[in-house]
């Protein structure tokens, strides 16, 4: 942890990946939650890859790449939004042909853009140590943007999680906020994948927010303790990688799939052993 | 005769090739405590969504409150199957039945000190006050279905509509569910769908039997004898598919 701080104080680089990190982890925290409960953990993964598409076209044109990513996320959460009110059945059909086309695009065009190629491991598995100043401005503007919505809709976006039907019944837009919802994500998506890249994205937006699920019984409480979570795990996988100097996004995703299975056995020992002891009394 | 609530006039209805509805015929008067019974698959899940607006009839038309079914819907409290929740959403007694309160309620930020309100009123009257804060997880059968009512009562409807309210939770709770639905029918229109007539027939005004087509009967003169014949009525209507027309 020494070796942290010093880099934090000397290095402006450690400052940005640290900020980012923790960011990074608001975002996280929220739109995970709703992966979590709402359970669509697959269409997040599918966004995600179908990221690298848009990402591709923007290095391809010579644009930047991170606006792709936000134009490629929003772009495929409306397509899967879209199928999945019609055509329901076709819901995991899209998801599967986004997830694999996105990523094809995306290799293709980075690897015919001309000149000094890309180091496409950065988008597939993060570096936040790279991290430029004008992302983690952006970054913040999406999470004061993603809390906003939430906490103004707050009320519809739980019943549409919770109850669809009974949404429907109350005269709830349930098509529009489920819409929403998955924008949202798609945004979260896009944040992530600064830190820990497009393929371990999934770890980072689902797991937080399941441990803290094992723990606390509301949804705002949940969204809270998994952004939490969410810090410390970024934070932690920065100071192990940095201290022995392993790859940062391999690094947090390790720690936070660890800290699941921990959490996930303890909580597990726990009820066994209530058990014991009401049978036993 | 009061005024129809809900009328149905030669309704039919088929997913695809399957004809679940046929020419059915209904109408739900105020005050009313009808109970719609009839096996598994028999369509009782379907006229409800009918009735609901969520699914519409190839035939036949339908008023709720002498509109579309879409129109009256803030008119109608609903409580769906309880066996079909997520037993594990993160979610407070109190914030699921808050939800009672939307379409009513402001449409930006947080519910209002009136829903609020409202909401404590619902839970005094299903007596889970005390449970307000509870995770729904803590909750036993009885309990999330006493909840549910409570959501449904949240929305201040004019009927309540209950689909299947007493599966899955033992006979003593269900008592205390009808004896609760019963008190509400004081001030509210009641439609229960239910595969058990036997127990129903102590509560409800107007029992209709359903099959696919509709056969209404007035709970007076379901006795003894009749309660036996229908009680053995869904067992016996899914082999025997014309038994409903008999009685």
């Amino acid at each position: 942890m020494n070796t942290l701080l010093e880099a934090l104080v000397s290095q402006p680089f450690m400052q940005n990946a640290l900020l980012g990190g923790l960011l990074a982890s608001v975002a996280c925290g929220v739109a995970g939650s709703y992966v979590v409960v709402r359970r669509i953990g697959y269409i997040a993964g599918g966004i995600a890859h179908a990221v690298l598409g848009g990402m591709g076209l923007a290095y391809f044109l010579g644009r930047s790449p991170f606006g792709g990513a936000i134009v490629a996320a929003l772009v495929a959460a409306l397509i899967i939004g879209w199928v999945s009110i019609r055509w329901k059945k076709q819901e995991d059909t899209t998801i599967s042909a986004l997830w694999a086309v996105g990523m094809a695009v995306g290799v293709l065009l980075i690897a015919r853009t001309p000149g000094y190629n890309v180091d496409l491991m950065s988008y597939l598995f993060g570096n936040i140590l790279m991290i430029p100043q004008g992302h983690l401005t952006l970054i913040f503007w999406l999470d004061v943007g993603i809390v906003l919505l939430v906490l103004l809709f707050f009320k519809q976006l739980l019943v549409v999680s919770f109850d669809e039907e009974f949404a429907r019944l109350r005269q709830v837009s349930v098509d529009f906020f489920s819409m929403l919802l998955l924008c949202l994500v798609a945004l979260t998506v896009v944040i992530l994948i600064q830190v820990v890249g497009l393929i371990l994205v999934i770890a980072l937006l689902a797991l937080p927010a399941a441990i803290a699920g094992q723990f606390v019984h509301s949804l705002s409480r949940m969204m809270l303790v998994a952004t939490v979570l969410g810090a410390c795990f970024t934070t932690g996988g920065l100071a192990v990688s940095y201290q022995y100097d392993l790859p940062s996004g391999a690094t947090t995703v390790l720690l936070t799939g660890l800290a699941y299975l921990a959490s996930s056995i303890g909580v597990c020992l726990w009820r066994w052993w209530q058990v014991r002891q009401a049978t036993e009394a | 005769m009061s005024e129809a609530i809900i009328s149905l006039q030669d309704v039919s209805f088929r997913y695809e090739e399957h004809m679940v509805l046929q020419d059915v015929s209904l109408t739900i008067h105020e005050q009313e405590f009808l109970g719609i019974v009839g096996p598994n698959g028999s369509g009782k899940s379907t006229l409800l969504k009918i009735i609901l607006g969520l699914l519409v009839p190839q035939k036949g038309q339908v008023r709720v409150f002498g509109s579309s079914p879409f129109e009256a819907r803030l008119r109608i409290g609903y409580v769906p199957q309880f066996a079909t929740f997520d037993r594990n959403f993160p979610i407070s007694v109190r914030e699921t039945v808050l939800q009672g309160r939307l379409g009513k309620t402001r449409l930006i930020g947080g519910y209002r000190r009136a829903d609020h309100q409202l909401a404590q009123q619902a839970l005094e009257e299903v007596e889970l006050a005390d449970l307000a804060n509870r995770p729904l997880t803590a909750l036993s059968g009885g309990q999330l279905q006493r909840v549910l009512i409570a959501r449904a009562l949240a929305c201040q409807p004019e009927v309540l509509i209950l689909d299947e309210p007493t599966a899955h939770i033992d006979p003593k709770v269900e008592e205390g569910v009808f004896e609760l639905l019963k008190r509400l029918n004081q001030r509210l229109t009641i439609l229960v769908v239910s595969h058990d007539i036997g127990f129903i027939s102590r509560y409800i005004t107007r029992v209709a039997c359903l099959n696919r087509t509709l056969v209404c009967h007035a709970t007076a003169e379901i006795t003894g004898e009749m309660i036996e014949q229908l009680y053995g009525a869904p067992l016996r209507a899914v082999r025997h598919d014309t038994i409903l027309h008999t009685h």
